[in-house]
């Protein structure tokens, strides 16, 4: 396009301009690069060879380490714990925040407006500054050191966003649709189920990678519910690697590369759809 | 008729209820329970007596509370202004480039994307270990000759704060980076085109052309500003600890409400009562500044 910054064609001050800014952006990306680079070496290393050969790649590629803190130092389980959590939350976001999308975008109700607000109403609210009374309720339900407990704070944090992007999505499908499957003899759920989910999956994806990462990724709250430690996940569970291990900088860094390597390798794939998705809730 | 309405309602409220349950428990409850816990005393996990907006005068008057509290709220302002000017400048310059096609901005952009994607807890542990006095960075300054600049970063009270919100922006800065990016990208292109071909430099495009025209997703990247930096939380417990240390030089708002609630302040018990009240003024602090920013940019908001 004409209006590409491109250095054919252009005045020596321009592109002077944009080499400058090629060269800062470069900078970023060895700022990103390298310290994970750093990560992953260091991981095949000894204590002795982080510290004096900071940057010498490993004399040899041993996994050792990687066996040592996914199997005897319970990584796997936390793994794992991360694994269930985020998949049951997530799956329950999507059902009941769709039909509560559904509930409020196709039907005509006075009430419509207020049962949207209330479901907005979490959007802007930070869950964290409500630690102490989220804290009775879960104790009361008695899910103290259950995994319930932060799958139900999960839920609750991704329903906002998931109504407010799929209700939107949804008030742009005909109306029209729905009247002829009625006539078809369709009820509402056959509707929901067999129309509405269908024409609403690019939105669900969309959804799904915006609440998932979060969810993944949270720290606070299982920290404050979760103590035993074989219900922990991935986050907790590297906190308290850390706590117990803070001078055995081969083992840290073997435990960072299995917390963040996984991700990055999802990221290679799809990087697209996470860029999309992340970004959903702040791009119109 | 009346049949048809109640099957309409009812299909309603089977449709709303589970969320509508899950919300109403664990985000409008907490809320309404935060106020109303804030103004009793309590004895661990026992509301004793109401004592109307002691617990807030004690937060702001009484020793150690108004030390503590006052200390985090300038660093929780240190945060938002820092990654004001540092991140959201460098996301809006990134976003504007990249948007301009410069050359490798496929890479650029997949790039920039990656740490955005990783916990906090592990990118704080990873610099936590980086910026040790053995660390890589001080590594690094020894090989460039500049041994006199190496420090304890996260050792030393001038630099500590200024340490981790370095951290949180090489972390962060490309999610408004992408995020202004597909705003541009929604401006008209025969905007942009005209005005290249009427000769219009870079600078004057964007302050005059493009600046205008995305100031609703500048208002966006701003409220997110405000509510991340008021919830800093786990980029100091990762880094410098919950104590906030050294010296309570690195303390937020975050971390002093979590001492609060379960932990100790200054070696006290857990206080659910000031707790509450610390939970109120973070709601109230997020729900102000942000209906602010909102207010601000609609005032400037341009449409074509």
């Amino acid at each position: 396009m004409i209006t590409d910054l491109r250095f054919r064609g252009a005045s020596v001050p321009k592109r002077l301009f944009i080499l400058l800014m090629i060269v800062v952006m470069c900078v970023y990306v060895l700022l990103i690069l390298y310290p994970l680079f750093n990560m992953v070496i260091s991981s095949f290393k000894s204590n002795r060879e982080i510290l004096t050969h900071p940057f010498a790649l490993p004399d040899t590629v041993d996994f050792t380490n990687y066996r040592v803190v996914w199997v005897d130092k319970g990584f796997n389980i936390y793994f794992l714990n991360s694994l269930l959590v985020t998949a049951v939350s997530m799956g329950l976001v999507l059902l009941f925040g769709s039909m509560g999308a559904y509930g409020v975008s196709r039907y005509q109700y006075r009430a419509s407006t207020i049962v949207y607000m209330l479901f907005l109403s979490g959007i802007m609210l930070p869950l964290k500054a409500a630690i102490i009374p989220l804290f009775l309720i879960i104790k009361r339900l008695g899910l103290i050191d259950s995994r319930l407990s932060v799958i139900f704070i999960f839920i609750a944090m991704g329903l906002p966003s998931t109504v407010f992007i799929l209700s939107g999505f949804m008030k742009g499908i005909p109306m029209e649709i729905e009247y002829a499957a009625r006539i078809d003899g369709c009820n509402d759920l056959v509707i929901f189920r067999r129309i509405m989910m269908p024409m609403t999956a690019p939105a669900i994806a969309l959804v799904t990678i915006y609440n998932a990462v979060p969810i993944w990724n949270d720290f606070f709250f299982p920290l404050v519910f979760l103590q035993t430690n074989t219900r922990k996940t991935l986050p907790v569970g590297l906190s308290t690697f850390f706590g117990q291990h803070a001078t055995n900088w081969s083992l840290l860094f073997t435990s960072l590369s299995i917390a963040i390597l996984p991700m990055l390798l999802l990221y290679l794939f799809m990087s697209r759809y996470f860029i999309k998705g992340m970004t959903a809730g702040a791009v119109k | 008729m009346n049949v048809k309405r109640l099957r309409k309602a009812s299909w309603i409220i089977f449709f709303v209820t589970p969320g509508l349950l899950i919300v109403g428990i664990f985000i409008l409850l907490p809320l309404f329970m935060s106020l109303y816990n804030s103004l009793f005393s309590w004895n661990q996990l026992i509301p004793v007596q109401f004592i109307g907006l002691e617990n807030f005068k004690r937060l702001f008057t009484g020793y150690p509370y108004n030390i503590r509290f006052f200390n985090a709220l300038r660093n929780n302002l240190i945060w938002f202004l820092t990654t004001m000017v540092v991140q959201n400048s460098l996301g809006l310059l990134f976003g504007y480039l990249l948007s301009r096609n410069i050359p490798g901005y496929q890479a650029f952009k997949r790039i920039f994307f990656i740490p955005v994607l990783f916990s906090i807890i592990a990118v704080g542990f990873l610099w936590g270990l980086y910026l040790k006095p053995t660390g890589l960075v001080n590594n690094f300054l020894a090989v460039i000759g500049l041994d006199s600049w190496r420090h304890a970063w996260l050792g030393e009270e001038r630099f500590a704060t200024l340490s981790i919100i370095l951290v949180n922006i090489w972390r962060w800065v490309g999610f408004p980076s992408l995020v202004f990016l597909a705003a541009i990208d929604n401006v008209p292109r025969e905007c942009i085109e005209a005005a290249h071909l009427d000769g219009v430099g870079e600078w004057r495009m964007f302050w005059r052309i493009i600046f205008p025209l995305i100031i609703p997703s500048i208002t966006i990247i701003v409220v997110l500003t405000v509510i991340g930096s008021l919830n800093v939380f786990e980029q100091i417990y990762t880094m410098t600890g919950l104590d906030g240390g050294p010296n309570y030089s690195t303390d937020t708002i975050g971390t002093l409400f979590y001492r609060t609630a379960f932990g100790s302040v200054d070696a006290g018990s857990p206080e659910i009562g000031i707790g509450s009240a610390i939970g109120v003024v973070i709601y109230l602090l997020t729900f102000l500044i942000s209906l602010i920013s909102i207010l601000s940019g609609r005032e400037k908001e341009v449409q074509l």
